[in-house]
């Protein structure tokens, strides 16, 4: 067994560092505080690369299967012999690959933001925040309960919350944290309702004995869970469903992803490390987590997983090719390859070959993890170098930004599925998985990855090359940022030019056991060729200024407008909470509690005072008169006991 | 002629609504001490008289009698030493010049 203390110190060092930077930073650590921050940080990303390997290596196996182990269990809050909420470690395939993920990206980040944030006036307030976010979801990974990785589910969303609203200043940074706030807790409720129902029917909050209860053939758990029905469902899909709303919420799955383009209002090395590579998997690793009882007890409920997948992919895609934020096609890119990740899981089973999907959407985040926070922080350089986010504003930025260019460029090819980069690995392993178990949902896939290839390199072009872009001012003076903004550039790309060589079935799949990756030179040839394409189209239309793409948009009016407004689904929810919920129901509920409520206080309030004043003029400070009531008082008891009371 | 419990009840009465009267009726504060010692004694008077016929070998109301002049005492002291701060501060001992505590 592991040492239980180091792997406890793996969350626990950032959130040392946002203990001691958010009391103490704006006083005593105005200018050290990134350092500090990096250097803990550094120190967690060396424990959690030793246990990883410990794991994966060491003791992880038994009888060749890797096991789930709990070498911290810490009893917390006891309901009966039965539930209880524990904090624990859990350690498996999928948990010890997410530390390295974590704390791998949130170093590279500390590090970036050491140039990038550099001067910003609540430079150590930054860090403890990037502290506290990391440590929640270190913790979220690590959780052995289902109800501990709610605590730190929320934790994370608290700290998303308070990075994109890190400009308080900038009314639209107040207004995306707040959307992304709300949409999450609203769709948290959803999983919280699911972890009742769950534990409920399964009598525990462990994720280890609910996924043997539930996934039992034989066990009385899972009869009476399968029985009971709700509205046509069974408990237990409905249990999965709200769990995986809760999952669809944070990783921003149509239709709750509403608020991941606005979150992009963050600083851009925040959007890196939460919106692209960690917090917004979450949702993807929770499904992984209860994958087993998905797959064997209920595939039904797997299906909609798959499908909200699907179409969130294909959506997301198609809003990003119309979009001029630089930031915000990352964040439909983003959105579109968790998709990916969720239909994936969506289209595995469990166990043996049959469970590919489940590997290929591990494998995914893992690889998306790298080049996404590569992309990320390539265009936090990018708008570094032109104060902007707007297309229009960039172009041969090639000639400014060499190993921007050349590192962004990595990343759009491992995005765009280019062999041998690492994208083209787990994208072809996800592509099989679908066509094996779904074709439809291949074919959106297939779909998706041509357009991912193109809007990948719409935005490559128009950002290096293209027209001069107008620089005003003296650019010459900061041109790429330091070391430290371009080391953590150099061993992203790194990564994401090389993690497609992990044979990653080996480490990580549904039931354990290592699985042999089969490489289909035959099946790979149609998507590689479809986004090469989709490479040869944008390099067509962007990669010299002509008037190619407007005519597009021109001919294409409703389609492009629609993408454009990203088919309007903000207005939708803007329609129905204003309108239809504000009106129908806050209204009355504002006039009720104006009126009645409130009326029934001030009527009590009212009368006193109206009472009051008319027997005020009783004191009246003159003794003599108070001498005389309390005669007159004395006298009426005294004839009152002697005539009434007998 | 010996007088009996009736006559000294009439006499502690009438003392107690001399002194209520008193007490309602002065403007000035020392005379409305004084009404309050009226009643008092009058209260004294009373005790003094049920002691005497009712248990004539107990010393109860004696005592009661006893403790209720030395309370009057300290009372006095109190209201005397109250009477001058007010003058000090009002310039008369006039009881409807002292009406400034109210609504």
């Amino acid at each position: 067994m592991p040492n239980t203390f180091y792997i406890l110190l793996i969350p626990l060092l950032p959130f040392a560092a946002f203990v001691m930077l958010g009391l103490f930073g704006r006083k005593f650590f105005k200018n050290t505080s990134g350092v500090i921050a990096t250097v803990l940080l550094l120190t967690s990303f060396v424990l959690a690369v030793t246990t990883a390997y410990g794991y994966f290596f060491e003791y992880g196996k038994l009888d060749g299967v890797y096991q789930k182990l709990v070498p911290v269990q810490y009893h917390w809050l006891e309901f009966s012999k039965t539930l209880s909420i524990d904090m624990g470690v859990i350690l498996d395939p999928i948990s010890a690959m997410m530390l390295v993920v974590v704390t791998l990206v949130s170093l590279m980040v500390h590090l970036y933001s050491l140039g990038y944030m550099k001067g910003e006036e609540r430079f150590p307030t930054y860090y403890a925040y990037l502290g506290l976010f990391t440590f929640s979801m270190l913790g979220l990974v690590l959780s052995s309960n289902i109800f501990q990785m709610y605590i730190f589910w929320e934790l994370v969303g608290v700290s998303s919350f308070l990075l994109i609203g890190y400009y308080y200043e900038k009314p639209s940074a107040v207004a995306a944290c707040k959307k992304a706030f709300i949409v999450t807790r609203f769709a948290d409720l959803g999983f919280l309702i699911g972890i009742l129902v769950l534990s409920y029917y399964s009598g525990t909050l462990d994720f280890k004995s609910m996924i043997a209860t539930l996934t039992s053939p034989g066990s009385s758990e899972l009869k009476t869970a399968i029985t009971a029905s709700f509205l046509g469902m069974s408990a237990l899909s409905w249990g999965l469903i709200l769990v995986f709303i809760g999952g669809a919420g944070k990783s921003a799955m149509f239709p709750l992803h509403i608020w991941l383009p606005d979150a992009m209002e963050g600083p851009t090395p925040v959007s890196a490390l939460i919106h692209a590579a960690t917090m917004v998997v979450a949702g993807v690793f929770l499904v992984a987590r209860l994958f087993p009882i998905f797959a064997i007890s209920d595939p039904q409920s797997l299906k909609i997983v798959s499908f909200v997948g699907a179409f969130s992919a294909l959506f997301a895609a198609v809003i990003a090719c119309t979009q001029t934020d630089i930031k915000r096609v990352l964040a439909y890119s983003t959105m579109s390859q968790i998709g990916y990740m969720m239909f994936a899981l969506g289209v595995s089973q469990y166990g043996g070959e049959n469970g590919v999907g489940y590997t290929a959407s591990m494998f995914h985040l893992f690889t998306h993890a790298m080049f996404k926070a590569l992309l990320f922080l390539g265009a936090g350089s990018v708008i570094h170098f032109v104060h902007s986010n707007e297309i229009k504003d960039m172009g041969s930025l090639r000639k400014y930004l060499p190993v921007t260019h050349l590192t962004f460029l990595i990343a759009c090819l491992a995005i765009a599925g280019v062999p041998p980069f690492a994208g083209f690995f787990s994208k072809e392993e996800i592509l099989l998985a679908a066509s094996q178990h779904s074709p439809a949902v291949y074919y959106v896939a297939l779909l998706t990855s041509g357009l991912t290839a193109f809007y990948m390199f719409r935005l490559y072009f128009s950002i290096f090359w293209n027209k001069e872009a107008h620089l005003h001012g003296d650019h010459a003076h900061h041109g790429e940022g330091g070391f430290t903004m371009m080391t953590p550039l150099v061993i992203l790309a790194i990564g994401a030019a090389a993690a497609g060589f992990i044979p990653f079935g080996h480490f990580v799949s549904s039931d354990g056991k290592p699985l042999e990756s089969e490489f289909h030179l035959a099946f790979s040839i149609a998507p590689v060729l479809l986004g090469l394409a989709g490479i040869g189209i944008a390099t067509w239309l962007y990669m010299k200024p002509n008037n190619k793409p407007d005519n597009i948009a021109a001919s294409l009016k409703g389609l492009y407008n629609a993408a454009y407004h990203k088919f309007y689904i903000d207005e939708i929810y803007l329609f129905v909470t204003k309108k239809i919920i504000f009106n129908l129901i806050g209204k009355p509920a504002a006039w009720f509690d104006k009126n009645i409520v409130n009326g029934l206080i001030n009527a009590a309030g009212n009368g006193t005072t109206l009472l009051s004043e008319k027997i005020k003029g009783l004191q009246s400070g003159k003794v003599q008169q108070y001498g005389l009531y309390f005669l007159a008082s004395v006298i009426g008891l005294a004839l009152l006991f002697i005539y009434l009371w007998k | 002629m010996h007088p009996g419990l009736g006559q000294i009840l009439f006499i502690s009465t009438a003392l107690f609504f001399i002194g209520v009267y008193g007490f309602l009726t002065r403007r000035n504060l020392v005379t409305m001490l004084m009404s309050i010692e009226l009643i008092l004694n009058s209260v004294n008077l009373n005790f003094i008289a049920f002691n005497k016929y009712l248990w004539a070998n107990r010393l109860d109301g004696l005592f009661f009698t006893i403790f209720i002049i030395a309370i009057a005492a300290a009372e006095a002291a109190v209201a005397i030493a109250i009477i001058i701060n007010l003058y000090r501060s009002h310039g008369s001992i006039d009881v409807e010049n002292a009406e400034e505590l109210k609504y």
